[in-house]
């Protein structure tokens, strides 16, 4: 049989170099398939974008790959497509990304394509158009998807004054303002390999993969490249928050429930996910599920999440239930956040999640993507290379009374935003 | 043993399917039965998937409360999907877990206990799952489509059923369907992953072989006759964006067609994926991609094939500009469509999308779950040579081939055409 901790990532197979102008490179083998994964990020998030442009980020990287001094957005797109390989770029707040992928043999051809995007877009005026009344049409779907906008109307509340308020694709009519001298200033001033971080993962050799990042952006050097800007402070809810807001024609509302969640690097983040995940996640959708689901037959899903990065962070439950039981359901959840900071967790519920932590690693780990986001996470939040070998005495070292007091410091049931979208 | 693969059928029927994958330990376990949507009728549609539903409710040895915990416990993952010609299980685990997964799924072959409280929880929960669903336009618009392009063959309804259905449905009709299509003859197991394939075979046999077989399962035949003449529909919805969807009628997957078909489709839409646990590819130099979103007809659009047991459908998709009309779109659609239907492809299209399908192969293998997916899923419409064969059968396709089934199978006097008109008219921008 393969040896479980032998095949979880760590200093020994995972390979990790920082070329001259700033560029991290990590990089693992895997040899049991012909194919390659490329992802990474860099310092060029929505944190950069004015309230008036929101959604200029997200705008750029779109249009990375629409026209190169090299190469038509045909051109690329057709020599990725012809060899099968794929290449996207995203945006979130803090970092905007890349994932892309190609059967070994094509890996060189994808860093040019990753290199060119990056370094040489030319953002031609027509390819500008079309792209804006695409992101325009996305906008309009969003506008009548009842858990995007209760996500959104959840965010605006609970970030109050804070740029996690905001949608990271904007508004219409923050996208209608946006030009594209707006997208050449914002490519000229937060592009560069300052802070990017680059992952390989596939049937490549550690030096063969790093000598490719250093052929294709070893050179790549971005004067002026601008600082991250420090985030403000996160002004705290006095009292639970309702909102209601109106999709008509829908026959199911979306309803999320929440309020802040630990930081990635906060102590209280590995007591915090074992707590999440007997609240809302484990079996059939934890406590949460148990109750609005099993029980009640409220919803089809109804869970617990965290979204714990770099700065501040939520801590929210979700679920979609007919409109006349948004209330019941409502009153449901918040119940089960009460139970959870007043009694906590038991021995059992613990045993249960740690196992499960450990035993499902394995699984998360298993294709080249899953890797490649575990590298792209070490580095992030600087856990160290044999963090996912370390990973089971981290959750084996947390405590019940760890859990509870992690719940109590950040959920208090009478301070929630209760956002919900629907008829 | 060939290529570590072994195949075996039990006494009792079932058939075992056995891949040894020493990659990671973790092992990979499915259970595909015989039988979906097109086994219902008016009155009990969606009883298969409501009857997937309770297959998580518990039998005497694995109560509700313990079934989803069990499995989470040891690390674990599991889920079950239902579709028009098929219902499947699976769990992957770690390795040295997988007897908790094989037990589990012997017993609920037969032993679930369908309590009436756990059916009236469930129904609600469905109708919320459809309700969701009916947020969605192209849900609404697909479930109309689907309706029109099959007024006799019961692909006619939607795997989650009609929501009348739903209200009415009763325990015995849910149990009576369970008893009569869970049976090991109608049933293919396929395990792969980090496990020797004689001790494999023994723990089955140990779990398995004692379930009898039960009689086999009577089909609805109800082949559907032919369309004379293009059939076009509007449904109305909340929204601002217009949406076309275009179905032609397709072939069965088993059929020599389908493959040449699949070529077609690379080419005209980009290939579309079969791998259940990984992503696709763009299609931005796909020719409609160049024809409607390039020329700013559709902001999207996108083409399925299904690989199904009786013929079913091409769906075309797209996401009207919000400029244009969409009978322009449709019309930009049918230019392309004449196109290949009269100019020959070239060798080199042919060659593109023959690579195009091996690098999705290859993504596909990176995981054990989905390779352990394709043994059973393979199995469910044809054998697993289909799969083993796909690329050397894509191989093989011509332009001459490709002209021929665009000309046979793209006929606009056999296709549905569904608009979905959007009543909050234009956004204001």
């Amino acid at each position: 049989m393969v040896n479980q901790l032998n095949s979880l990532p760590g200093p020994d197979d995972i390979y990790r170099a920082v070329l001259p102008n700033g560029i991290t490179v990590l990089t693992r083998s895997n040899f049991n398939s012909p194919s390659v994964v490329v992802a990474g990020y860099f310092d060029a998030g929505a944190l950069f974008d004015t309230d008036e442009k929101l959604g200029l980020a997200e705008y750029t990287v779109a249009a990375l790959m629409r026209g190169t001094k090299g190469n038509t957005f045909d051109e690329i797109y057709n020599a990725l497509e012809s060899v099968g390989a794929s290449l996207g770029f995203n945006t979130g707040v803090h970092k905007s990304g890349f994932n892309g992928r190609s059967l070994a043999e094509d890996l060189p051809l994808l860093f040019d394509l990753l290199s060119e995007a990056l370094t040489a877009p030319i953002f031609p005026k027509a390819e500008m158009e079309k792209l804006r009344a695409q992101l325009l049409t996305g906008l309009a779907i969003r506008a009548e998807d009842t858990g995007d906008m209760a996500s959104m109307v959840f965010d605006q509340i609970l970030f109050k004054g804070h740029p996690y308020s905001r949608p990271e694709d904007g508004y219409p009519e923050t996208i209608q303002t946006i030009k594209r001298t707006d997208l050449v200033k914002f490519h000229r001033e937060h592009y560069g390999p300052r802070g990017m971080v680059i992952a390989i993962v596939g049937a490549v050799k550690p030096e063969n993969a790093v000598k490719q990042v250093e052929r294709a952006l070893g050179g790549w050097q971005a004067k002026g490249q601008r600082e991250v800007p420090e985030l403000p402070p996160l002004k705290t809810l006095k009292k639970t928050v309702s909102k209601h807001h109106r999709i008509k024609g829908k026959s199911q509302s979306d309803l999320v429930i929440g309020t802040n969640g630990p930081m990635r690097r906060d102590p209280e983040f590995m007591p915090a996910s074992i707590g999440n995940n007997i609240l809302g996640q484990f079996g059939m959708m934890g406590r949460i599920g148990d109750v609005v689901r099993e029980k009640s037959g409220l919803a089809y899903y109804a869970y617990s999440s965290m979204n714990a990065g770099i700065g501040p962070g939520s801590w929210e439950v979700s679920a979609g239930v007919s409109p006349q039981n948004v209330k019941k359901a409502s009153g449901l959840i918040v119940d089960e956040l009460k139970r959870f900071v007043q009694e906590g967790i038991s021995a059992d519920e613990l045993a249960d999640t740690k196992a499960n932590f450990i035993g499902r690693l394995p699984l998360s780990l298993e294709s080249n993507g899953g890797i490649a986001n575990a590298l792209l996470n070490i580095e992030r939040h600087n856990l160290g290379l044999d963090y996912y070998r370390r990973y089971a005495d981290l959750v084996n070292e947390v405590t019940a009374e760890d859990v509870l007091s992690a719940a109590r410091k950040f959920i208090d049931p009478d301070k929630l935003v209760i956002a919900f979208a629907g008829p | 043993m060939k290529n570590n693969l072994t195949q075996v059928t039990l006494s009792n029927g079932l058939k075992i399917y056995l891949k040894e994958i020493h990659t990671a330990p973790i092992i990979s376990s499915w259970l595909w039965y015989r039988v979906g949507s097109r086994d219902e009728v008016p009155g009990r549609t969606g009883v298969s998937h409501w009857v997937e539903h309770m297959q998580f409710k518990g039998t005497e040895q694995f109560p509700a409360s313990m079934l989803d915990k069990a499995i989470s416990r040891e690390g674990g993952t599991w889920n079950a999907f239902t579709y028009m010609d098929w219902t499947a299980y699976f769990e992957t685990m770690p390795a040295d877990k997988i007897d908790l997964a094989l037990r589990l799924e012997a017993d609920r072959m037969s032993n679930s206990r369908f309590e009436a409280e756990e059916v009236a929880s469930e129904r609600t929960v469905i109708i919320s799952e459809r309700e969701g669903n009916e947020n969605e336009p192209l849900f609404i618009l697909g479930e109309a489509i689907q309706q029109t392009a099959f007024r006799v063959h019961p692909y006619h309804h939607e795997v989650i059923g009609d929501m009348a259905d739903l209200r009415t449905m009763r325990r015995d009709d849910l149990y009576h369907h369970y008893r009569t299509f869970y049976v090991p003859n109608n049933a293919v197991m396929a395990v792969a992953g980090d496990f020797d394939t004689q001790s494999m075979l023994a723990q089955i046999r140990e779990l398995f072989e004692p379930i009898p077989g039960g009689s086999e399962p009577a089909r609805l035949m109800r082949p559907e006759p032919p369309q004379n003449g293009e059939v076009r529909l509007a449904v109305e919805g909340p929204g601002a964006t217009s949406y076309v969807q275009v179905c032609y009628r397709f072939p069965s997957a088993a059929h020599p067609d389908f493959f040449p078909l699949a070529v077609l489709d690379s080419l005209l839409a980009g290939p579309s994926n079969l791998n259940m646990f990984s992503g696709g590819i763009s299609n931005k130099t796909s020719r409609l991609y160049r024809a409607l979103v390039d020329k700013e007809y559709a902001v999207s659009v996108h083409g399925g094939a299904q690989a199904t047991i009786d013929p079913f459908m091409y769906t075309i998709t797209m996401t009207v500009h919000p400029k244009r009309k969409p009978e322009e779109a449709l019309a930009a659609l049918d230019r392309e469509i004449q196109r290949v239907q009269h100019e020959k492809v070239t060798r080199e299209e042919i060659t593109r999308a023959i690579k195009q399908a091996r690098a999705l192969f290859a993504y596909g293998s990176e995981n054990i779950t989905n390779q352990a997916f394709w043994l059973g899923y393979a199995e469910m419409f044809a054998d697993y040579g289909w799969f083993e064969t796909y690329l050397d059968r894509l191989a093989g396709v011509t332009a001459k081939d490709i002209r021929r089934v665009a000309n046979e199978y793209f006929r606009t006097q056999s296709r549905v055409v569904g608009t979905y008109i959007p009543l909050d008219g234009k956004t204001e921008w």
